[in-house]
């Protein structure tokens, strides 16, 4: 397959923390493909390793306290496999992210500018002036008004939707093809939330770039995501189109999570749909389906064997031994 | 264990007594004030005041939930906290029920048994050091109750809430989910059989399939204890599913207030409109194409002049700058606080005659 279809390729990527009491199995054999130009929602609770994915994709967990097992092949190269060196050049150059609370990403004793001009130097020979006026003019791209007067204030200075603004464009600072965004909307406020998600979906198009959007929020996820995939205690256990996974869920947690959402069209008075129980404790999963507990369709077999990915239409697959049972409409 | 919840239920005979009757409100609001002063510069100027709550005027009716929605800055949580009493309001009255709260009919320490509070943060809201039923029971042994009634009442009220009182009563807060202590301070805050409770951002830290099942019990408690809320949340979704009427809050004031039904299918003020339509539509064929609002909301250390939402609103004129619109309720309860619903503001959409406005 060229690289053009799999620009992301990730390969029964598993991640397990080991600095605790016991190892911490967080992602258990993840596949994603990503195109080039596409945007990827991935989609879960807490704890259901949607993070975790994203940032071993950047390589970010601690080396002495986590194991990572798999292939993160991203335009061909390994992650993995990568030196020290071969990495610092990967990260901001060809992937690079951008973070739930940029008060934390945005170093607070350097000015804004001063951290986009550094991003661009690293990766690029060029004078600091071009490399400020090419942070100027990403300022402009993501629209902060009076861009000039802003890269020189420090982050504590701005406006929490402004902050994420000016995230986004230090992420884009040197250009790169893939870009990974970590809850990016979540701390912010309704009429923000809906302006970023919009900025996002509009540099996607014009770039070209391809996306992994990691979010607890489904709503945020159909106003951008071309594919949604479904985690659920280190698994993805549903992945589709924006449209299929919100028309036509199969997964019984899918369809579950969508029946219990609070929203417009649920009339007053009548009770929410629940899933009962919690989400299994990753640190002893259990041996087969880790859905099966809360599930009402379980059989079992579903206890018994860890369900494969089974294809319902091109594009469309859910880890489930009874999707059978889930073809009605929600 | 039902008998034991009647026996024990009794701290004094009159602790649900309705004094004003059904029409009275249970809580009335009345040009609530409260401005934080800002650190005082190096030469002891003050360098001005955060206008969090800039008098606002609300009542909320016995057995109703009033959803309270807005952004962060615009002082739904301290409207909370100065209901409580837990900052204390610079300015204006709280009735509870008839009684102005911390008069001499309606001490505090009374008022805050009848009236409970929930926070977001369910983990920073238990003693760490104390069991759950120590922690739910312990808010009864204040107000007088013996130990043992008051540790029997907070299992029967485990059980209510959906724990196992033999498997959770024990266990301390860490050994539980956010869902599970979020579960046991509902149970702390029915230990003393209020009458109103007041829940800030209460199922915001929570995963959706378990916000939905504590949402599920808030509707059982209120009916079962005949309770009335006041659900401070910024999750549209969820305060349109829960609340009876809505309060729109903005920079420190309110906007909007209303049935919510009616707020929902048909928001009056310019602000409403934009933070409903700012909800993503969670339909993949009929996405969010423009953003309702640009910019953030400002900041309200220096609130804007006159409407405070003119700087960001799609039909300011020149008079909103100038004059700040008054939120003036009908019986129903509603009202709206923008220049184009009062009758000749200047404002060239503004009714012309009361007629009109009607």
């Amino acid at each position: 397959m060229s690289v053009e279809e799999n620009f992301v390729d990730i390969r029964n990527l598993s991640v397990t923390f080991t600095g605790g009491r016991k190892p911490v199995k967080a992602v258990s054999g993840v596949n994603l493909k990503v195109n080039r130009g596409e945007v990827v929602a991935l989609i879960g609770e807490s704890g259901s390793g949607k993070s975790v994915t994203l940032r071993s994709i950047l390589r970010l967990h601690n080396p002495s306290r986590s194991k990572l097992e798999g292939q993160i092949l991203v335009g061909g190269q390994d992650v993995v496999a990568m030196s020290s060196g071969t990495l610092s050049d990967f990260r901001g150059k060809v992937a690079s992210m951008i973070f739930q609370e940029p008060l934390l990403a945005l170093d607070p004793v350097y000015t804004v500018g001063e951290q986009i001009i550094e991003a661009i130097l690293r990766h690029e020979s060029m004078s600091k002036s071009e490399a400020r006026a090419r942070a100027l003019s990403l300022f402009e791209r993501v629209r902060i008004p009076s861009p000039e007067r802003r890269l020189d204030a420090y982050p504590h200075e701005m406006s929490g939707g402004m902050r994420q603004r000016a995230m986004i464009s230090l992420a884009l600072a040197s250009q790169p093809k893939l870009l990974l965004a970590d809850e990016p909307t979540t701390a912010l406020d309704a009429t923000v939330q809906i302006q970023i998600l919009l900025l996002l979906r509009e540099l996607q198009r014009e770039l070209g770039l391809s996306v992994i959007f990691v979010t607890h929020d489904l709503g945020a996820a159909v106003e951008v995501a071309d594919r949604i995939a479904v985690m659920y205690a280190g698994r993805i256990v549903e992945e589709g189109s924006t449209r299929t996974l919100m028309r036509s869920p199969r997964h019984p947690y899918t369809r579950a999570l969508l029946k219990s959402l609070a929203h417009g069209s649920v009339s007053k008075g009548t009770r929410l749909e629940t899933i009962p129980g919690s989400p299994p404790d990753v640190s002893a999963l259990p041996p087969g389906c880790v859905f099966a507990d809360r599930c009402s369709l379980a059989l079992e077999s579903c206890r018994q064997t860890i369900p494969e990915i089974v294809t319902i239409s091109p594009g469309h697959g859910a880890r489930c031994l009874r999707l059978d049972q889930t073809d009605q409409p929600v | 264990m039902n008998t034991h919840t009647t026996q024990s239920m009794d701290i004094t005979p009159h602790a649900h007594a309705d004094v004003g009757g059904p029409t009275q409100p249970l809580l009335m609001v009345q040009d609530l004030i409260k401005h934080f002063a800002l650190p005082k510069d190096i030469l002891g100027r003050s360098s001005g005041v955060v206008r969090a709550v800039d008098g606002i005027d609300f009542a909320v009716r016995k057995g109703e939930t009033l959803g309270v929605v807005g952004e962060s800055g615009c002082g739904k949580s301290t409207t909370a906290r100065l209901l409580m009493n837990l900052t204390v309001p610079d300015h204006g009255d709280i009735i509870f029920d008839g009684q102005s709260v911390g008069s001499k009919e309606l001490s505090l320490k009374e008022f805050r048994r009848q009236a409970q509070m929930v926070f977001q943060d369910s983990y920073a809201s238990l003693n760490p050091r104390l069991t759950i039923e120590d922690s739910v029971a312990f808010a009864p042994q204040v107000h007088g109750v013996d130990k043992q009634a008051a540790i029997d009442r907070a299992r029967d009220l485990l059980a209510r809430v959906g724990l196992d009182p033999r498997r959770f009563a024990e266990r301390y807060p860490h050994e539980l989910s956010g869902g599970q202590r979020q579960r046991v301070n509902i149970a702390r805050a029915l230990a003393l059989q209020p009458r109103l409770i007041i829940l800030d951002e209460a199922v915001s830290a929570l995963d959706k399939s378990v916000e939905a099942q504590v949402l599920n019990l808030l509707l059982d408690l209120k009916e079962e204890f005949g309770l009335t809320y006041v659900f401070i949340s910024h999750d549209l979704n969820v305060v349109r599913y829960i609340s009876d009427r809505v309060m729109v809050m903005y920079l420190g004031q309110v906007v909007e207030i209303g049935d919510c039904e009616t707020l929902f299918e048909s928001p009056r003020h310019p602000y409403t409109r934009a933070l409903l339509s700012s909800v993503p539509s969670m339909d993949p064929d009929n996405r969010t194409e423009e953003p309702p609002l640009s910019g953030d909301p400002p900041n309200p250390i220096n609130p804007p002049s006159g409407c405070r939402f003119h700087t960001r609103c799609v039909h300011a004129e020149s008079v909103c700058s100038t004059t700040m619109p008054k939120l003036v309720t009908d019986a129903q309860g509603t009202g709206v606080a923008c220049l184009m619903h009062v009758v000749r503001s200047g404002h060239s959409a503004a009714p012309l005659s009361e007629q009109e406005a009607a």
